[in-house]
């Protein structure tokens, strides 16, 4: 069966839900996103990229290939290299005997990527679905059409150094036993979501949006930095890929899916709720570029106050989530 | 967000891409649609570039004052800093500093001079000078 290239908001999920697809399985990237339980906030201060902390609206990087995996009885098979060589004959090997590959490479080395997208991001995830000549055939879940790139290139994205250094990382799913997600599977998966988004450690879910209010609300508007790091949040939640509001759109997407699977009413309104909730990020972001450009004065306590409330909103909305299943 | 609300503000940034966007039909069904942009991300990507930019330029300045290395200068062009070179390349960051001086940076050995421009994807010649003014 040719490959059928489909466009996502994310690139991980994309991948995930592109390559169950491909054998087989009935999967969106909103489904393979929530099943994974992929929704998440963490403020890492102590990772650094140019200067500014880590912030994220999903969790760690594999996370959402191996959650989607399970509910079809299935996994993705992972495989890392030590050397370059090693890396592109098994890559070539798999694609000679047919199977369709998932890749972890670099952004920045990619040159089919919008040059002022092209930042030293190392956990990007794409699709590779054969190889013309020196070119591999790519899909990559966040472009609309398929793309192409030329070997040597995508070896120099597959192998980049520093953090989360892909190391050459190569995936393709185990065919999966079952090709539809039972209700049974969809219940855990909302749990551990409320559960991470509530959990007691002060730098993840709604503790850690308070924790970065805290820190925002904290610097100084005359600091030469301190309009980056505001405009850091907001590519952090709109920009790099979360189909809107930091992945919340996608999510609110999950649910109403949630909820015509298992049949439980409330999950449709925990959606409705869920968009209104995503709204009110892209105004946090909204109010920030404003600031950012210059439109509004730098504020930062007035951006700390919107993350307070945002923060308010997803601790009450996480408890009655939890509560519907 | 409905789906007549999705921005299609033609971001400069994007380079004629277009990201997916969830949002909201006219029966409340969440479904995907492809975005040109929001001036919002375009403000912000803008923003992180320009901010590589005025290192690279800040760098420019003290090379041309013979404070530091051309090598500064690709550090930035090539959109990384001082910390994540030294994780790309293996190196502390003390010795990447001391690099940067240009008495030490003129008797580097060929290895190291190799080292660096790998990781920056530039040949060792390119980071031993500015590139013309633009």
């Amino acid at each position: 069966m040719s490959y059928q290239h489909q466009h996502a908001a994310h690139c991980e999920s994309g991948t995930a839900a592109n390559l169950l697809r491909h054998h087989g399985a009935t999967i969106t990237e909103p489904m393979a996103f929530g099943i994974a339980a992929g929704l998440s906030f963490a403020y890492l201060p102590f990772v650094r990229i140019n200067g500014l902390p880590l912030i994220a609206y999903r969790m760690l990087p594999k996370a959402i290939l191996k959650g989607a995996a399970k509910p079809f009885g299935t996994q993705f098979r992972f495989e890392k290299f030590r050397s370059v060589e090693d890396g592109q004959r098994r890559l070539d090997e798999l694609l000679a005997s047919g199977q369709i590959v998932g890749l972890q490479t670099s952004v920045f080395w990619l040159p089919y990527f919008p040059e002022s997208m092209r930042f030293h991001f190392n956990a990007h995830n794409l699709v590779v679905y054969g190889k013309e000549g020196d070119d591999y055939l790519i899909g990559d879940p966040v472009a609309e059409e398929p793309q192409r790139c030329a070997t040597a290139d995508l070896n120099r994205a597959r192998f980049a150094k520093g953090a989360l250094a892909p190391q050459g990382l190569l995936y393709y799913p185990i065919t999966p036993a079952y090709d539809n997600v039972k209700p049974e599977a969809i219940r855990p998966a909302i749990r551990t979501t409320a559960r991470n988004m509530l959990a007691p450690v002060p730098i993840i879910g709604v503790r850690g949006i308070r924790m970065l209010a805290r820190r925002i609300a904290k610097l100084d508007p005359k600091d030469a930095m301190s309009s980056p790091f505001i405009g850091h949040v907001v590519r952090m939640q709109e920009e790099i890929g979360t189909g809107g509001a930091g992945f919340r759109f996608i999510y609110a997407a999950f649910l109403q899916e949630a909820r015509d699977i298992t049949g439980i009413a409330a999950l449709g309104e925990c959606s409705e709720r869920l968009m209104e909730i995503g709204d009110a990020w892209r105004d946090v972001a909204l109010a920030a570029a404003r600031m950012v450009k210059g439109r509004d004065a730098l504020d930062p306590p007035a951006i700390a106050a919107l993350l307070m409330q945002q923060a308010a909103s997803e601790e009450a909305f996480f408890r009655a989530l939890g509560k519907t299943v | 967000m409905k789906l007549d609300e999705v921005p299609q503000d033609n971001n400069r940034t994007l380079g004629g891409y277009r990201k997916a966007m969830y949002a909201r039909d006219e029966s409340g069904r969440m479904v995907m649609t492809p975005s040109n942009g929001w001036e919002v991300e375009e403000i912000v990507t803008t923003q992180a570039i320009d901010t590589l930019q005025a290192q690279a330029d800040a760098a420019r300045q003290r090379i041309q004052a013979g404070q530091s290395a051309p090598l500064e200068y690709w550090i930035y062009a090539r959109r990384m800093d001082i910390e994540m070179l030294a994780q790309v390349t293996g190196l502390w960051r003390w010795r990447i500093r001391r690099h940067l001086r240009p008495a030490v940076f003129a008797r580097l050995s060929p290895a190291l001079l190799a080292r660096y421009a790998d990781a920056l994807g530039l040949t060792p010649d390119q980071i031993s000078r500015l590139p013309e003014q633009p």
